[in-house]
């Protein structure tokens, strides 16, 4: 006994020399904090490929989504290649799964900036996804090209935002309720930051344009119980909805609509996360005849859509639909190679000069991107969910209309950001 | 061989491959990738002293990591607003107020003290109440849970002072050190490693203590304790603490190596996946719990850039054949190659008790 706890004495002891010899090895290279001058950039642009990175969820929540995403970034790198490349160079793909977290976006971001060398990274679809990899393009400065709509008041010089930002797809979702004569509109959405920020725009439009906001309700993400939500909204005597929940919790939300009685015809619910992908899901009886805000559909009239739905059923099978954030990420790859090419450089800070005025003849219409914001002029489209899954035009804006994150355009949206 | 001296030479032996082979040979990325594994195994350190040693089933760490790591991020988004300043993302989504209980955060002294102090406290409390109601085994294990799902749920939901499912990031620096500089990612990572080394050997000190033999025989014996005199609460909670502790200093020493802490970091599917590795490397030794930690961290990091469509497959094979064929952990493997149970304890009878866990965590 007495020789056992001496024994324990002892190394504890040294444990505790060590540990603080380890510590103090640490403080003796602590060093001057530096002035942070951007990474230095380790693109290999000297061989015959150069490499790219795609970014997607492929486990965790989000996979099913993402999924769609990377198939059409594959699509769309598979047909550059085929047509020699950027620059005369292979485009070698480095893939990655973001496992539906955003730490692990962070981590794999960083891994193909400073690890795999990566011109360009393309991905991400959450909100949280994007602020998580916002600040390790920005301090490694390089380039995001981000394919999904979201929620504005953002605009980086590292990332390019291919999908549509508040003014491309909330306002005229608005402006078309607006138009069909609605009056009193319920709003419910997931609880993020894209639904809360949607609903803070509505709120101003509303105010602005004798529009009366009867209910705003937040479900967790992957809620599936919506009773409450729905007796609230038939109580209300809404005759419109504005619908940003994201995921499975649109299967529950429709089925309870559905279940108490309400119609489409009387009490239309315009969402902006359902896409022809998610129509399935929640099954087309369910939601015949509601309506979406997008700035692509499959059904989209244009010779490049054609193509793109054709390549793209003859890659992945006729039973796979194209969607808006499908077809941003295939946009996305051929703005980056337009804008490579306009500058004749991969070199970031050149990609970032000759970005401004960049056209791509894109499934959904002629996009050009905006130097200043990053973002891309879009057309809008309110669609309407007909019962062969696919998702029909019913209203478009006229032309393109040119990104405002920050809404600086609009009177009524003075005080939201 | 004697085992002080064994464990003795280990730990010398990690500390070199920590403090000179692991920066000798590693890329800025890798390192900071491993200081990321090595604050999980901090957690990984309480779990497997709360778990293995105490038979709590504790399921939910993933709140005192998330306290540390929130506190953490909310010191370094005021430092970096500047004296007076409001966080960006307030500005943006909320109404660009400071909450009052932000305020403290300010300074880095009040941050510190709250990280080693607040979530030990709360476990504190809350295990002495839970356990003083013989409230054990796998209700315990729900309730920890339970506490982790409403953690991540109260994070989201406040998403004007709290970040919500965006969590907080875009930390510019740590105590005033640029985090942008690789120099002072590097000092990150020594830091790191010091503490996790440091928490190893203060487990290894408890282990042999007065007050560890008294846990590992509440976990086997919790009425023969009681009879004796002691208070078996008091015993667990403080465990229970201890381990809250840890899991405070990792995460908060995660937010500035990660760059971000959101509430993916908090909730129950990175509680479970904390005591994955517990459960891999051993739980009721010294050394499982970290090797174990890093070990499935690096799998999940190395086998998603090789296989980035089916990586999980793999870790679910994984985690299938050590609860199948290993239940107490790869560190049975040595259990059973020498007779003696020398998991770093002295091979005295009295202490014999240290055989693997045990059912008491189980009813």
């Amino acid at each position: 006994m007495p020789h056992s706890s001496k024994s324990t004495r002892r190394s504890a002891v040294t444990i505790a020399l060590a540990a603080a010899l380890a510590l103090s090895a640490c403080g003796a290279k602590a060093g001057e904090s530096g002035s942070a001058a951007p990474a230095e950039s380790c693109v290999d642009t000297s061989g015959s490929a150069v490499k790219i990175g795609f970014l997607n969820s492929l486990s965790g929540t989000m996979a099913i989504s993402e999924q769609t995403v990377r198939d059409s970034l594959d699509l769309a790198a598979a047909e550059i290649n085929a047509d020699g490349g950027v620059l005369g160079k292979q485009l070698q793909i480095v893939a990655e799964d973001g496992a539906s977290e955003p730490t692990v976006f962070a981590e794999k971001a960083d891994k193909l900036i400073s690890s795999d060398c990566v011109a360009a990274v393309f991905g991400g679809w959450t909100s949280s996804s994007r602020k998580a990899m916002l600040p390790v393009f920005e301090s490694k400065n390089s380039l995001l090209f981000y394919p999904v709509q979201y929620e504005g008041l953002e605009a980086s010089k590292n990332i390019f935002y291919t999908g549509a930002t508040t003014n491309q797809q909330i306002i005229p979702g608005m402006d078309y309720l607006k138009e069909q004569g609605k009056s009193k509109v319920f709003l419910v959405g997931s609880d993020y930051v894209f639904p809360r920020t949607a609903n803070k725009i509505i709120n101003a439009y509303a105010k602005a344009n004798g529009i009366e906001i009867v209910g705003e309700e937040y479900a967790p993400l992957g809620h599936t119980d919506f009773a409450t939500i729905v007796n609230k909204l038939k109580a209300s005597g809404a005759d419109a909805v504005f619908n940003t929940l994201n995921g499975d919790s649109n299967v529950a939300f429709f089925k309870e609509y559905k279940n108490v009685g309400l119609k489409a015809e009387t009490v239309p619910v315009v969402s902006v996360s359902i896409a022809e992908e998610e129509v399935g899901g929640i099954g087309v009886e369910n939601i015949e005849g509601q309506l979406t805000a997008w700035n692509y559909y499959q059904t989209v009239k244009s010779a490049e859509n054609e193509t793109f739905v054709k390549a793209f059923k003859a890659e992945y099978g006729a039973g796979r639909p194209t969607s808006d954030p499908m077809e941003a990420a295939y946009t996305s790859l051929y703005l980056w190679k337009a804008m490579v090419e306009k500058a004749d450089s991969f070199d970031v800070a050149a990609v970032q000069t000759a970005a401004d005025g960049v056209t791509f003849d894109a499934p959904e219409g002629t996009v050009t991107v905006n130097g200043e914001n990053h973002h891309i002029a879009k057309t809008a489209y309110i669609g309407k969910i007909d019962q062969d899954g696919l998702i029909y035009p019913v209203w478009e804006s006229e032309g393109a209309i040119e990104p405002d994150p920050f809404l600086k355009g609009y009177d009524w949206a003075a005080g939201l950001s | 061989m004697n085992p002080a001296l064994k464990t003795w030479a280990g730990f010398g032996g990690a500390a070199v491959l920590l403090f000179a082979v692991a920066p000798a040979a590693l890329s800025d990325f890798r390192l900071n990738l491993l200081a990321k594994f090595l604050c999980l195994a901090m957690v990984a350190v309480g779990i497997g002293f709360a778990w293995g040693r105490g038979g709590m089933l504790v399921l939910g760490q993933g709140v005192f990591f998330g306290l540390g790591g929130y506190l953490m991020a909310m010191h370094m988004k005021l430092a970096d607003a500047g004296p007076g300043g409001v966080p960006d993302f307030m500005l943006l989504y909320g109404n660009g107020v400071l909450p009052g209980w932000w305020e403290p955060m300010r300074s880095p002294v009040v941050t510190v003290l709250a990280i080693l102090v607040l979530p030990a406290a709360l476990a504190l409390v809350l295990g002495y109440a839970v356990f003083r109601r013989r409230v054990r085994g796998a209700y315990f294990a729900i309730l920890s849970q339970a506490l982790a799902a409403a953690f991540a749920l109260l994070l989201i939901g406040q998403q004007t002072v709290t970040g919500g499912t965006n969590g907080l990031n875009g930390f510019r620096s740590f105590f005033g050190y640029d985090l942008a500089d690789p120099l002072n990612k590097q000092t990150l990572y020594y830091i790191c490693a010091g503490v996790l080394l440091a928490m190893v050997a203060g487990v290894r000190l408890l282990m042999n203590s007065r007050y560890g033999e008294l846990l590992v025989a509440v976990r086997d014996q919790e009425n023969r304790v009681r009879f004796l005199g002691y208070d078996p609460a008091l015993i667990k909670a403080g465990a229970y603490a201890l381990a809250a502790c840890f899991a405070a200093v990792g995460g908060a020493l995660f937010t500035p190596v990660a760059g971000i802490i959101s509430p993916a970091d908090v909730g129950v599917v990175p509680s479970i996946s904390l005591l994955i590795g517990v459960a891999i490397g051993g739980r009721a030794t010294l050394l499982g719990p970290v090797i174990g930690s890093i070990a499935v961290s690096w799998a999940e990091t190395g086998l998603s850039e090789r296989f980035p469509s089916i990586w999980t497959y793999f870790l679910g094979g994984l985690f299938i054949v050590v609860v199948a064929f290993l239940p107490n952990g790869l560190a049975s493997l040595t259990f059973r190659r020498r007779p003696s149970p020398a998991t770093g304890k002295q091979t005295q009878p009295a202490t014999s008790v240290d055989l693997p866990a045990t059912s008491g965590g189980h009813p």
